[in-house]
């Protein structure tokens, strides 16, 4: 199975990222560019073909290590 | 008896044998390096230093990887039995990655590294690691990341506040922390994490001896223990 994890820091958590390139892409004239996040994407190959199990398996793989929850949340995806 | 410390090594420390001097220039005794894949601590050890740098690249974010080297479990068996142990820089971030302090460090709100000499408003002069300021209200030391800036929940902060864990405040605050704070410990008190470097401001040729008190307050927590 193909897995994806995606990282994003949470709302309410200041992205100072994602604020430099919003200003950025209106300094470029995309003025209609608001709330811009800049996340993570992790994808990696993972055994077997129980996809609720795999989902399982990829929010502890979160919780441990993928994500930090005090300032990250996170989603994932199995196909 | 001999002051006993030991300073981590990971991939990528580059305050550790910084931190080697400043224990030896201030309280002499004895610090051996511990290399992060090691599993057990040299015993009988009074401090446990985690070196500033930036351990394994600051992969995946900053301290994350070397919270699961191997010596970490040791460091919070011992933190745990109430060893003292500081984490300046690099490893405030792994203080917190790991579980040992509450809260994290996020990039600096202004963006850039911040580099340079700071002021720090001692909030708690009766740590194991602060007794030895007096009434000094402000000391310097320096700054040197571009991740510390300090971030918790409201709860968590709030109980962080209410229970007098905040030991160091910016006098200004340079990279967004939350309510400025420049260094925590934990609840027991035994654990302090800061951002700035009493390693880089143990005598006066570093343009600062005002980490020097940081170590030797530990020596006397011992006398009077």
């Amino acid at each position: 199975m193909k897995a994806k994890v995606h990282v994003y820091l949470k709302p309410g958590v200041l992205d100072v990222q994602g604020k430099a390139v919003e200003g950025a892409l209106h300094g470029l004239g995309w003025d209609g560019v608001s709330n811009v996040r800049v996340g993570k994407l992790l994808e990696f190959d993972l055994d077997g073909s129980d996809a609720e199990a795999a989902k399982g398996e990829l929010k502890a793989m979160c919780e441990k290590l993928l994500a930090n929850t005090v300032i990250e949340s996170y989603k994932v995806e199995v196909a | 008896m001999a002051f006993k410390a030991a300073v981590l090594v990971f991939p990528g420390s580059n305050c550790d044998r910084d931190c080697k001097t400043a224990v030896e220039t201030t309280v002499g005794g004895q610090v051996d390096m511990v290399w992060h894949e090691e599993t057990a601590l040299p015993s009988g050890l009074d401090l446990i230093v985690i070196p500033g740098g930036f351990s394994y690249g600051d992969y995946l974010r900053c301290g994350a990887m070397a919270s699961l080297s191997p010596i970490m479990q040791a460091v919070k068996a011992e933190a745990a039995r109430g060893v003292s142990v500081l984490g300046i820089c690099n490893g405030f971030q792994i203080l917190c990655e790991s579980g040992l302090l509450p809260g994290a460090l996020l990039r600096n709100s202004g963006l850039k590294y911040v580099c340079k000499p700071i002021e720090l408003k001692i909030e708690n002069r009766n740590t194991r690691f602060t007794s030895a300021y007096g009434n000094a209200q402000s000391v310097w030391m320096t700054q040197g990341n571009g991740d510390g800036n300090f971030f918790a929940d409201d709860a968590t902060l709030a109980a962080i506040e209410d229970n007098d864990q905040v030991v160091f405040r910016y006098a200004e605050n340079p990279n967004g922390s939350v309510n400025d704070i420049a260094g925590i410990v934990n609840a027991k008190g035994n654990v302090l994490g800061m951002m700035p470097h009493p390693d880089r401001a143990f005598e006066a040729s570093l343009g600062s001896a005002d980490g020097a008190p940081l170590f030797q307050s530990l020596v006397n927590s011992l006398q009077t223990a």
